[in-house]
C-alpha cells in the first residue's frame, strides 16, 4: 500500500453544540503503531469514534488508504477495513466468547486472521469459547475485544484504553502481541493513559489537549517535562 | 370421565402450541428492538385472510397457501420496518406504541372494507374431524396435533437460527448494543427489518394455522395480541421455549374454562394470566426481573 | 435607533392572562348553553366535554406520568355499570349514584394497579388492556344487568332528577361541563405544583427522579387511581346520557381508548392546549367524514402514524412551530 493508511486533515467534532475537536490533523503509515495521549476529556475517544463513524463527521476530511470516509456510516467504514476495541470493551453480554469473536468477522476483509489464529494469539479464548462473555475477567474480556476486532483483518486497528483497570502482567501480555499484529500489515492507533507504555509501543505519537493537538512527533524524542506540558496545556519551564 | 378430562387437557396443550407460535413473533420483535407491536394480532388475521384469498382465488389447498403467505408477510414486515418503524426504534415508549396502534386500526378497517365483518374459516376437507385414537378412550385431533408439531418445529428452527447463523448472532448482538453492532460491519436498520420480517413470517405460519383451526373476522386481531402477550408473560421473557410453555398453560386454562362454560373460555385464560402475574411476575421460566 | 434585543418571552408573558380570560369567557358562554343551544347541539357539546376530559386524563397518565394505558375503557365501563347497578338494583337516586359509582370504580382500580404495576412500559400498556377485557367479560356474565345484551335505564329513574325535561337535560349538561372544567383547572393547578414537578421528573428520567427522593411508585399509583376515579365518574355520566349500557359499549376499546388516544396524541400530549385542539379537530373531522364508515378509521390511523413520524408534538406542536405561543405553561419538552 502506498501512502498513509489513515489521513485526517483539520477535523472538528461536535456533540450537539459542544465542540470536542478543533482542527485535528494526523497521518498514519501502513503497519505503523501510533499513540494518542492526553488527559481525560481531551478528545481522544472522540477522535477514534469519529474515524469509525460513530460520531458525526460529515464534511470532514478523513481518508482510509486514500478513500474518503468522513460521513460514512459505521458499518460501511468497518467493511472498508477499520476495526476498534472500544473504550470499556463493549462485548455483547448475551453472546459467548466464541460468538463475540465470530460476529467480528461479519463482512470482513480477507486476510490471515481467523478464529483459529486469534485463539493461537490468546489461548484463553479457546478455553473459554462457550462461556458468556460477561463472565470473564477484565483482562480476558479485553482479549476478546481485540480478537473480535482482528477478525475484520483491518488495515487500521483502533485500541481505546486497553489497559484500563487491568493488572500490569495482563497489560504486558496484551501489548506483547501488538508487533505480531503489525507484522501482518495492520496499522495500530492506540489511546493510552500510561505514557511510558504508549511511547515504548509506538513509533510516533500525538498529544491532545482540550480538543487540539498540542504536541506530535517521534515517540521517545521528547522529555517528560515537554510531554507533561503538552498534556496539561502549560508552558515548558 | 377421566378420558373426558384427558381429552380436554390434550386439546388445551395442542391449542397452546398455536399460542406459542403467536407469542414467538411478538417476543422476537421485543427481544431485538424493545418494541411491542400492537398490530401483532392484526398481522395474524391479515395472514389468515391472505390464505383465504389464495384458497378462493387460486383454489389452493389451505396448507399450501403457506408458500404464498409466508414470503408475502415476510416482505411486508421487512419493508414496513425499513420504511416506517425504523424511524421510531429507540425513541421512547410512546412513538412505537402509537405507530403500531395506528397500523392496527388501519389493518382492521381495511379488512372490514375488503371482507365484511362475517366470521370465516378455512376448512380442511378430510382432516378437520380426523383424530388419532389412543388407549383409554382418549384421542388427539390430527389438525391440533399438526399445529403443535409445527409450533415446536418453528421454535426449534428459530432457536437454531439464533445460535448458529451469523445473522442470528447479529440479531442477539443488536439487542445488546445497537451502537457497537455497526463496528461489526452490520447495518442495524437492515437487522431490525430482518427481525420484523422474520417475526412476520412466523406470524404468517400462525395465521394460516389459525385460519384452519378457528373462526376469524377482521376484528379478531386484538384478542390474538392479548393471547400472544399472555403466553409471553406466563412463560417468562427471554426464553423461546418459555413462550411455548406459556402458550400451553394458557391453552390449558382456556380448555378447562371452556369445559366449565364455553362463554368463559377466554376469561379463564385472562384470569390464569393475572394469577401468574400476581404470584410469579417474571414468568415460569423467566430469569431476573419482571417485564 | 436602539438595538435592544427583543425579549423572547414578550409574547409569552401575556399568554396566561389572555388565556385565563378567554377560558373563563368560554366557560361562561358554555354554562349558558341550555338557553342558547338546541337539544341536538347540547347533546353534541356533552359528548365534546366528556371526550375532551377523557383525553386530558389520558394525557395526564401518558404525557406527564409516563404511564401509557390502553385499558382506560375498563373504568368507563365500570363507572357505567356501577351507576346502573346502584340505580336499578339498589334504588339509589341517580345524582347520588354517580359519585358512588366513581368511588366503586376507584376501589376496583386499586387491585388492578397492584397487578399492573408489576409490568413496565409497553407491557404495562397491553396488560391494562387485558384487565379491561376481564371486566368486560365479567360484566357479560352478570345476568341481573342484562348479561351480554346489556340493559336500559328505566325512564322513571331519570325522571326522578326533575319533572322538567329541560331541567333534566340541562342538569346532565352542567354536570358534564363542570367535570370538564374541574379536570382542566385541576390539572393546571396540579402541574404547577410540587406534585407536578415530581411527575415531570418521573416521566423524564425515572432513575434520576428516584435518586432525588421522588417516590416514583407512589406517585404513579396515586395518579393512576385518581384518574380511574374521575374516569369512573365520566363513565357514569356517559351511560346516564345514553340511557343504555352493554358490555361492548361500556368497555369499548374504540370509543374510550382509540378515539381518546387519537385526540390526545394528534392534538399534542404533554401540553394542556394540545388535547383541546385535538378534540376540536376530531369533531370537525367526524362531521365531515362520518359517511366514510371504515375509511374514517383508516384515515385516523394514518393521521396518528404521520403525526408520530413527523411532528410528535401534534397539532399544537405545529402551531408552536409557526408562532411560539404558550397559554398554560405546563408543557413538557418531548
Amino acid at each position: 500500500m502506498k501512502g498513509p493508511v489513515l489521513r485526517i486533515e483539520d477535523v472538528d467534532a461536535f456533540y450537539g453544540d459542544f465542540q470536542a475537536l478543533f482542527g485535528v490533523s494526523l497521518e498514519i503509515a501502513p503497519g505503523e503503531a501510533f499513540a494518542l495521549i492526553g488527559a481525560n476529556g481531551a478528545g481522544k475517544t472522540t477522535l477514534l469514534r469519529a474515524i469509525c463513524g460513530l460520531v458525526d463527521a460529515r464534511g470532514q476530511s478523513i481518508s482510509l488508504a486514500g478513500r474518503p470516509i468522513g460521513g460514512c456510516a459505521p458499518h460501511e467504514i468497518a467493511r472498508l477495513g477499520v476495526a476498534m476495541s472500544p473504550e470499556g470493551r463493549r462485548l455483547f453480554p448475551s453472546l459467548t466468547v466464541a460468538e463475540n469473536i465470530l460476529v467480528g468477522g461479519h463482512k470482513s476483509r480477507p486476510g490471515p486472521w481467523n478464529r483459529r489464529e486469534i485463539e493461537a494469539l490468546f489461548p484463553v479464548l479457546a478455553e473459554k469459547a462457550d462461556v458468556p462473555a460477561s463472565r470473564l475477567s477484565g483482562g480476558q474480556q479485553q482479549m476478546v475485544a481485540i480478537g473480535r476486532a482482528l477478525m475484520r483483518n483491518p488495515a487500521l486497528l483502533l485500541l481505546d484504553e486497553v489497559s484500563l483497570g487491568l493488572a500490569p502482567s495482563i497489560i504486558n501480555e496484551i501489548y506483547e502481541v501488538l508487533p505480531r499484529i503489525q507484522a501482518q500489515g495492520t496499522a495500530i492507533l492506540l489511546v493510552e493513559q500510561d505514557i511510558a507504555r504508549a511511547m515504548s509501543a509506538t513509533a510516533r505519537f500525538a498529544c491532545l489537549q482540550e480538543g487540539r493537538i498540542s504536541l506530535a512527533g517521534q515517540s521517545g524524542a521528547y522529555s517528560r517535562a515537554e510531554i507533561a506540558a503538552a498534556y496539561f496545556g502549560q508552558e515548558v519551564a | 370421565m377421566l378420558a373426558d378430562m384427558m381429552n380436554t387437557l390434550i386439546q388445551g396443550i395442542m391449542l397452546g402450541g398455536l399460542y406459542g407460535l403467536f407469542a414467538a413473533g411478538l417476543s422476537l420483535m421485543f427481544g431485538v428492538m424493545r418494541i411491542v407491536n400492537l398490530a401483532h394480532g392484526d398481522f395474524i388475521v391479515m395472514a389468515a385472510y391472505m390464505a383465504l384469498v389464495a384458497v378462493t382465488a387460486l383454489g389452493l389447498h389451505p396448507l399450501l397457501t403457506l408458500f404464498i403467505v409466508v414470503p408475502l408477510m415476510a416482505g411486508f414486515g421487512y419493508f414496513g420496518q425499513r420504511l416506517a418503524l425504523n424511524r421510531v426504534v429507540g425513541t421512547g415508549l410512546l412513538a412505537p406504541l402509537m405507530v403500531t396502534f395506528g397500523l392496527s386500526i388501519i389493518i382492521q378497517n381495511l379488512l372490514l372494507e375488503l371482507f365484511s365483518a362475517d366470521s370465516r374459516r378455512l376448512p380442511l376437507p378430510g382432516l378437520d374431524t380426523a383424530s388419532i385414537p389412543l388407549p383409554g378412550g382418549i384421542s388427539i385431533g390430527v389438525v391440533p396435533l399438526m399445529m403443535f408439531a409445527v409450533a415446536v418445529a418453528v421454535l426449534a428452527g428459530l432457536g437454531w437460527f439464533f445460535r448458529h447463523t451469523m445473522t442470528g448472532r447479529l440479531l442477539r448482538a443488536v439487542s445488546d448494543d445497537p451502537e457497537i453492532v455497526g463496528l461489526m460491519g452490520a447495518d442495524r436498520r437492515h437487522l431490525y427489518a430482518i427481525a420484523t420480517g422474520l417475526a412476520a413470517a412466523v406470524v404468517g405460519i400462525a395465521g394460516v394455522l389459525m385460519a384452519v383451526k378457528t373462526n376469524f373476522d377482521p376484528l379478531s386481531g386484538p384478542t390474538r395480541l392479548l393471547f400472544a402477550f399472555e403466553a409471553v408473560i406466563i412463560g417468562g421473557m427471554g426464553s423461546l421455549w418459555g413462550t411455548l410453555l406459556g402458550g400451553v398453560i394458557l391453552g390449558l386454562a382456556q380448555a378447562i374454562g371452556a369445559r366449565i362454560d364455553p362463554g368463559i373460555q377466554i376469561l379463564a385464560g385472562h384470569v390464569a394470566f393475572l394469577a401468574i402475574l400476581a404470584i410469579r411476575p417474571q414468568g415460569i421460566l423467566g430469569r431476573g426481573e419482571a417485564p | 435607533m436602539s438595538l435592544k434585543a427583543k425579549d423572547p418571552r414578550a409574547g409569552m408573558v401575556r399568554g396566561p392572562r389572555v388565556a385565563s380570560l378567554v377560558l373563563l369567557g368560554v366557560l361562561l358562554l358554555l354554562a349558558l348553553g341550555p338557553w342558547w343551544a338546541s337539544r341536538g347541539t347540547m347533546r353534541l357539546l356533552v359528548e365534546f366535554f366528556y371526550m375532551l376530559t377523557l383525553a386530558q386524563l389520558w394525557n395526564l397518565l401518558a404525557g406527564y406520568a409516563g404511564l401509557i394505558s390502553v385499558g382506560q375503557q375498563a373504568f368507563v365501563g365500570l363507572g357505567g355499570y356501577f351507576l346502573f347497578a346502584l340505580v336499578i338494583l339498589a334504588g339509589v337516586p341517580v345524582l347520588v349514584a354517580m359519585p358512588l359509582a366513581a368511588l366503586a370504580t376507584a376501589l376496583l382500580a386499586l387491585p388492578s394497579a397492584k397487578l399492573l404495576f408489576r409490568m413496565r412500559g409497553a407491557y404495562f400498556a397491553v396488560g391494562s388492556w387485558v384487565v379491561a377485557e376481564v371486566f368486560r367479560l365479567a360484566a357479560a356474565q352478570i345476568g341481573a344487568l342484562g348479561g351480554g345484551s346489556g340493559i336500559s335505564l328505566p325512564a322513571k329513574f331519570v325522571k326522578a332528577i326533575s319533572a322538567s325535561r329541560w331541567l333534566r337535560e340541562s342538569t346532565i349538561y352542567w354536570i358534564a361541563l363542570a367535570i370538564m372544567a374541574a379536570v382542566l383547572i385541576g390539572m393546571w393547578l396540579l402541574l404547577r405544583s410540587g406534585y407536578g414537578l415530581a411527575l415531570a421528573a418521573v416521566r423524564d428520567d425515572e432513575e434520576a427522579a428516584r435518586a432525588s427522593g421522588v417516590q416514583v411508585e407512589r406517585i404513579r399509583f396515586r395518579v393512576f387511581v385518581g384518574v380511574a376515579l374521575v374516569t369512573g365518574l365520566i363513565g357514569a355520566l356517559i351511560f346516564l346520557h345514553k340511557l343504555r349500557i352493554t358490555p361492548e359499549a361500556g368497555f369499548s376499546v374504540t370509543d374510550w381508548t382509540v378515539i381518546v388516544m387519537f385526540i390526545a396524541v394528534i392534538g399534542g400530549i404533554g401540553t394542556l392546549e394540545g388535547p383541546i385542539l385535538g378534540a376540536i379537530a376530531y369533531f370537525l373531522l367526524r362531521e365531515q367524514l362520518a359517511d366514510l364508515g371504515n375509511w374514517f378509521f383508516v384515515i385516523l390511523g394514518l393521521a396518528t402514524i404521520a403525526i408520530m413520524l413527523f411532528e410528535p408534538r401534534g397539532l399544537w406542536g405545529l402551531v408552536q412551530r409557526w408562532r411560539a405561543i404558550t397559554f398554560f405553561h405546563t408543557s413538557r419538552r418531548l
